[in-house]
């Protein structure tokens, strides 16, 4: 008795940020995808899928079938780093979707456990994810298609960095309308990053988008990350002013998505949210 | 603070409205330290809206006072939380991996010191060691509710909040989880806040209750006192009656 009763006279204020805490929900999914041989294969799966349709068809253009301007490894480049943009945002949302499956939230959220711990958790598995598929991705490209992703030296960090980022972003807000929504929204994880990769123009110029459209597609940071991409590919050198767009609005993109999240998270709390989708 | 150390929990004019339907209505109660403390109702009285609270899932009206260990909660959730801990019948571990993977995870969310021993200790306390490499979505109803409870225990709570955590065990498993929370409850001075639809687990278990129905306290007091003042015979007959008739005391 006079131990606990000395333990709670010494009240410990936490703090802002608990590293350990990370490392255990991390933890916790590798332990999820060592045992998921499924789930493991998913990650490596459809990129390879894409990369094979999109490297023959790329090999086919080139071997001339139709009048196309000769770069057309862009569809490859542009296939991979689409895919880093995926894969991240994936990575932040089907983390949360895997806690609210297993009914498991309520266990991670009564736990002492802030939000942005758990966030950060969640991005650290998109990028873990990210990492593999472009590794994955940029050898088998080398091999069967002869295109060497990492022939955009210094610029393909950035690139990759401005991509995983964005991910994030579109993951918490992908996150933040299944908390709102409930089960009913879980097609969004999936369905989300598609809705921009139109005026992302992953696999074409700007330029090819109506003139009226084209101003909404410099507001995105993918935007300028692919324009960057194929301006290094032409051999046009380090892409600074696509990659000081993107950086400056992802900056604005974290900001505003991590707003929204919080804002929905306390939402949430207010309506009762994580008790209808985190238990049975 | 001002903190009376006898006091784990201090809960005063709680409210919570849903949509504009009041699932907590002005409820006070205090919570003891080393008190098993029961939350009484039938479905949607408001026990586990009130659990959740405890728990920082959800927030409660404006006004409502909720204080754990002397500290108001919101502010101070984490790190109460630290020395609380939930176990749930409708929340589950994560079913794909093993029981010992769980609950290393769980030890260090709860950032638990020397975490194998304290697994050993409980493991054998709860007597899972042949489940701890077992999948956890295998077990049956009983073994996943000990290792819920093994979740539970540890970092070695101070508090520790049981929704309803024999729900769906049969008779003889519900009867020997009794016994075990029983037996860690005197041995470790914990205090518990305990919901069950199962009236003899809180006959057996409960020092005080709290009658609920419809956001608000019906009754209160132990659970012989709450007998006598409905004039029946058992918890039981106490919890048709308010069910079926809405009766007030």
């Amino acid at each position: 008795m006079h131990e606990s009763v000395s333990r709670s006279a010494a009240f410990h204020p936490a703090g802002f940020f608990d590293v350990t805490k990370v490392w255990a929900l991390l933890l916790r999914y590798n332990y999820l995808y060592r045992r998921s041989p499924p789930r493991l294969l998913e990650i490596i799966f459809w990129p390879v899928m894409d990369l094979l349709v999109w490297g023959f068809l790329t090999t086919y253009l080139k071997q001339g079938a139709v009048d196309v301007p000769g770069a057309v490894t862009f569809l490859i480049g542009g296939m991979i780093l689409w895919d880093v943009l995926y894969r991240s945002q994936q990575g932040v949302s089907l983390s949360f979707m895997e806690d609210m499956w297993s009914h498991n939230l309520i266990n991670i959220f009564a736990a002492p456990v802030r939000v942005r711990e758990f966030l950060v958790a969640t991005y650290g598995v998109g990028f873990i994810k990210v990492f593999l598929v472009t590794v994955v991705l940029g050898f088998m490209s080398l091999w069967f298609y002869d295109f060497a992703l990492f022939s955009l030296g210094a610029s393909l960090l950035p690139l990759f960095v401005n991509l995983l980022i964005l991910g994030w972003s579109m993951g918490m807000l992908t996150t933040g309308l299944i908390l709102r929504f409930g089960h009913a929204a879980q097609a969004l994880a999936w369905g989300v990053p598609f809705l921009i990769q139109p005026l992302s123009a992953v696999f074409y110029p700007v330029s090819v988008l109506p003139a009226w459209l084209q101003p909404v597609a410099w507001c995105l940071p993918s935007t300028h990350v692919f324009e960057g991409m194929r301006a290094v590919m032409n051999g046009g050198g380090f892409p600074t002013s696509s990659l000081l767009w993107a950086t400056g609005l992802n900056v604005i993109y974290v900001i505003v998505a991590a707003s929204v999240f919080a804002g929905i998270f306390h939402a949430a709390r207010e309506k009762g949210l994580l008790n209808k989708i985190g238990t049975r | 603070m001002g903190m009376d150390v006898q006091k784990v929990i201090e809960v005063k004019d709680l409210e919570k409205t849903f949509s504009g339907h009041a699932a907590i209505a002005g409820v006070s109660f205090d919570v003891n330290r080393s008190e098993i403390f029961g939350l009484l109702g039938a479905n949607g009285a408001g026990k586990t809206t009130a659990i959740s609270i405890l728990l920082g899932l959800v927030t409660p009206n404006e006004g409502s006072t909720v204080k754990i260990f002397g500290h108001d909660l919101e502010p101070n959730r984490i790190a109460i939380l630290q020395r609380c801990n939930f176990m749930s019948a409708y929340a589950s571990l994560p079913a794909n991996l093993s029981v010992m993977e769980n609950l290393k995870v769980f030890g260090r969310l709860y950032r638990v010191k020397r975490l194998s021993q304290r697994i050993t200790e409980l493991a054998e306390l709860l007597e899972i060691q042949p489940l701890l490499k077992r999948i956890t979505g295998e077990l049956s109803s009983g073994q996943a509710t000990r290792v819920g409870l093994a979740k539970a225990l540890l970092n070695e709570p101070e508090l520790l909040l049981l929704d309803e955590p024999t729900a769906s065990l049969d008779p003889d498993i519900a009867d020997r989880v009794r016994k075990i929370l029983k037996r860690i409850q005197q041995e470790r001075q914990l205090s518990i806040v305990y919901t069950s639809h199962n009236m003899r687990d809180v006959e057996e278990l409960c020092d005080r209750i709290i009658f609920m129905r419809e956001g608000k306290i019906l009754s209160q007091g132990s659970p012989q006192q709450v007998i006598d003042e409905f004039g029946e015979d058992s918890l039981e007959e106490v919890f048709i009656r308010v069910s079926r008739e809405g009766a007030s005391v």
